[in-house]
């Protein structure tokens, strides 16, 4: 099968003041063809696209589009030549409409109501579903990412960029999304895939190039290697799986009844009479796709958002009034999603933000007075259980890469002997090796007696590490059931299923 | 092509160094001012940062003056910069130094003529109180029912203003004044007068206050788990309510502070320089001490140096002003050109400025 090429890109180098992003980077499309970009998170995947998008100049190199030299200055530019670009964060308003927000993002927009039916008509020919009128703060994550889609569609690329696009839908909604990229490569489109689920490569693509430290380590035929053959091309290992010590059960530690709150967050998800009990020594994990509650269940078990005195127990105790300082005196530790910010002061340094949730159960103050001579030694503590690179431990939170703030992070929290552990993405932006040792620091925690929570949009990671599972969708928790036997359609359907998509695709 | 890079942690030597660099920048900038206006604008730097203090002519009366006026600005700002620290805006610190004073004032002249060792402290402990519930007003407004604290602060401060006119023509009014307006002169009333502790330095109780207050707040934000919370609010919220801190409280908390302190140098000022309610007492402390805490990077010691430097440009500039002549506006803008350069310099902290071409597209 030999198609014309579309896409060349010879030799890109881009460096940053201290890494080297991407380095002699060589790859081709064709036409029609799907292609995987592979790599751990860092690897260089995001700079190599944005280079492709315009959003970032190479410093050397070359790339042509159907032959003709290809220099992009901005996205304008990229999107003109027929390349566009489906974020793994969305960039929609969400008090706008649909067909508002696809009118934003297009250079010359038709009429309201000539676009509003461009946009069933685009949507509906590729199975994708969407009333232009709705609000899209209304919307689920599955259904925006249509939005970004179908503005992408509207303007009939040629070459599409999707990255990470799998990380917010549920299995039948990528059941669903791959149908229509199929369809897209049938008529032409060749479809730049970026991602780390190497099962849904295997099943989408048809040729992948790995990527590692900036460079091309490989390129392959998905469907003719292995998950495992292609997960330590990228890694350059060979990985284990973390141990389960597989303990017995203690007492219940944690006991949610009947969680009721509003969200405190604009266009939050309220939770809805949430009950689940976590036993000493026992992993459960709720999965959901992003914005069905969460951030708000994190909230609300760390003591940042208050609920009915009963609805919240620790070892009996009922905290549902009780703020976080009195929580973690109880023993509960809780690590939110969103690092720099919420988890740590972007402009403090590591000592600082040691302290920052370490006071109280390190002993870190003595009549309100810091040592900070004992909170030194306890982020140095943390930076070398969990293998966190910085120069040092004065340096500011912001300058650490998002994957080593989140090994800080974490390993800030499972630092001080806690009892009950809410996390929420534990391994969000962390590569491979330092994943598996934050998810077996975790059970290393969990099989010393410690209740935990995770939280997470990674289903593989729950099922590696949960006793029991449990789904949040619209802010409503399924009861918690025993992993061992579950199956991954019994568990899309507990995510919620399709969110009503599953007529999508009876037409074809 | 001039492109500023932002630094991964703020640089400590551009810290130190950004003031020296802006007061050069303003000496250089003023100079060429005062040349375009015809002085000779050697002698007129000369006159405004050397004279007051080292000109045998002049330095026997400005000198004191620096630690006069120095001390209510550096006393007031070091309370509000906790409260700007943790993102908590008291604008209204004017209205406070005034409450201060009236409290501080009335309970003085309550006891007028006895003499009691007690009645001074119990004028400073009134003045505290009276700052710190007329800061406590749009506190609570806030905490109650999330007003804006900037705006009812500064509406508070009228309302202080007319208090003080109201007064000084009636309650407080010297019954001996012979029908003039203002109170008593407290400095002629010893059990409720705050003297110049060394003669010939300027030194007063307020001045002392400053000097404590000025070691309590680094103390407090380099050594206190409450200080890091008053840190931590004000630059990451969301990480503050994670770490514990109660928003509520610590709204209450930094205007109460910023309160109390503003209403002590109302005390010590009525009780000591100013000497007397009245009409037009020394007004203005309040308002200037918001510039003196930012120009003092809302650090303690910062805020310690920037009152100095703050009262020597006023001393000097009206010594320049009856001296050379120089318009009262030109000092003003000259005033104006060190807060800018100031802050503008400060840029070079959290940035380093990159000459050349650009290496990647502007998103």
């Amino acid at each position: 099968m030999t198609r014309p090429e579309l896409l060349r890109v010879e030799g890109v180098t881009k460096a940053y003041p201290g890494v080297v992003a991407n380095s002699d980077v060589s790859f081709s499309i064709s036409q029609g063809e799907v292609h995987a970009l592979l790599g751990e998170n860092g690897a260089g995947k995001s700079t190599l696209v944005k280079m492709i998008y315009g959003l970032v100049k190479p410093d050397s190199g070359r790339m042509t589009l159907n032959g003709a030299a290809y220099t992009p200055a901005e996205p304008r530019a990229a999107r003109a030549s027929g390349v566009a670009m489906v974020f793994q964060h969305f960039s929609l308003f969400e008090a706008l409409n649909v067909a508002e927000n696809v009118a934003l993002g297009m250079e010359n927009p038709p009429p309201m109501k000539e676009l509003a039916s461009r946009i069933k008509a685009v949507s509906e020919e590729y199975g994708l579903p969407l009333d232009p009128a709705r609000m899209v703060g209304d919307l689920s994550a599955g259904e925006r990412q249509r939005v970004e889609i179908v503005r992408c569609l509207l303007q009939d690329p040629k070459l599409l960029i999707m990255d990470e696009p799998t990380s917010v839908l549920t299995p039948q909604e990528v059941d669903i999304l791959f149908k229509t990229l199929r369809k897209l490569s049938s008529e032409g489109t060749a479809i730049l895939y970026i991602s780390h689920k190497l099962e849904e490569i295997r099943a989408l693509c048809d040729e992948a190039t790995i990527l590692r430290r900036g460079k091309v380590v490989a390129t392959c035929t998905p469907r003719d290697r292995s998950a495992r053959e292609m997960a330590e091309l990228m890694v350059g290992a060979t990985l284990t799986p973390p141990a389960r010590a597989g303990g017995a059960k203690g007492a219940v530690a944690l006991e949610v009844a009947g969680l009721s709150v509003a969200s405190p967050i604009p266009f939050g998800t309220t939770l809805k009479s949430i009950s689940f009990k976590v036993a000493k020594g026992e992993v459960l994990g709720i999965a959901g796709v992003a914005g069905n509650g969460q951030d708000e269940l994190l909230l609300a078990l760390s003591g940042e958002l208050l609920a009915a005195p009963e609805a919240v127990r620790i070892d009996g105790a009922p905290v549902g009034q009780a703020g976080p300082t009195q929580r973690r005196a109880l023993g509960l530790v809780s690590a939110p999603e969103e690092r720099l910010g919420h988890a740590a002061a972007p402009d403090m340094s590591l000592v600082e933000n040691a302290l920052l949730s370490g006071a109280l159960r390190q002993a870190l103050t003595r009549r309100g007075f810091i040592d900070w001579a004992k909170t030194e030694t306890f982020a140095e503590g943390i930076i070398k259980d969990f293998d966190v690179r910085t120069p040092g431990t004065q340096v500011a939170a912001r300058a650490l890469s998002g994957g080593n703030l989140q090994k800080f992070v974490v390993g800030r929290e499972l630092s001080q002997t806690p009892s009950v552990i809410v996390i929420n993405q534990p391994t969000w932006g962390v590569d491979a090796a330092a994943a598996a040792s934050i998810r077996q620091a975790i059970l290393d925690r969990a099989a010393g007696g410690a209740a935990v929570v995770v939280i997470s949009q990674d289903l593989d990671e729950l099922l590696e590490i949960a006793d029991s599972f449990a789904a949040l969708n619209e802010g409503r928790l399924t009861p918690p059931r025993p992993v061992t036997g579950l199956t991954v359609d019994e568990i899309g359907l507990m995510m919620g299923g399709a969110h009503g998509m599953e007529v999508a695709h009876h037409g074809h | 092509m001039i492109r500023l890079e932002k630094r991964p942690s703020p640089s400590r030597f551009w810290q130190g160094a950004t003031p020296v660099l802006a007061v050069v920048l303003t000496m250089i900038a003023g100079g060429l001012m005062f040349a375009a206006l015809g002085k000779n604008p050697v002698e007129a730097i000369r006159t405004i940062f050397w004279d007051p203090l080292f000109n045998p002519q002049f330095a026997a009366y400005s000198r004191p003056q620096l630690l006069v006026k120095a001390g209510p600005l550096i006393l007031i700002a070091v309370g509000l910069s906790l409260g700007f620290r943790a993102g908590i805006w008291n604008i209204g610190a004017e209205g406070q130094y005034i409450m201060g004073a009236l409290f501080g004032a009335g309970v003085g002249l309550a006891f007028y003529p006895a003499e009691h060792w007690f009645i001074f402290p119990l004028m400073v402990i009134a003045g505290a109180f009276g700052g710190w519930i007329w800061a406590m007003v749009p506190a609570i407004l806030k905490t109650r029912f999330n007003t804006n604290e900037i705006l009812v602060s500064l509406l508070m401060v009228y309302i202080a203003q007319n208090l003080l006119a109201s007064m000084s023509l009636g309650l407080l009014r010297n019954p001996e004044g012979g029908g003039f307006p203002g109170s008593r002169n407290l400095s002629q009333y010893p059990a409720a007068s705050n003297p110049e502790l060394i003669a010939g330095t300027g030194m007063h109780w307020g001045v002392i206050a400053a000097f404590v207050a000025v070691i309590a707040a680094y103390v407090l934000l380099q050594r206190h788990i409450l200080g890091f919370h008053i840190k931590l609010a004000g630059q990451a919220p969301k990480a503050a309510r994670f770490a514990g801190v109660n928003p509520t409280g610590l709204v209450l908390l930094c205007m109460g502070i910023s309160g109390a302190l503003a209403g002590l140098a109302g005390l010590f000022e009525v009780s000591g320089p100013a000497g007397q309610i009245s009409i037009d007492f020394n007004v203005g402390y309040g308002f200037t001490a918001i510039i003196v805490a930012f120009l003092g990077r809302l650090n303690p010691i910062g805020i310690l140096l920037a009152g100095l430097l703050m009262a020597l440009t006023y001393i000097g500039g009206e010594l320049a002003q009856f001296m050379l002549g120089l318009p009262a506006a030109a000092i003003q803008a000259f005033q104006g050109m060190l807060l800018f350069f100031l802050l503008a310099v400060d840029l070079l902290s959290n940035y380093r400025i990159r000459l050349g071409a650009t290496g990647e597209a502007a998103r």
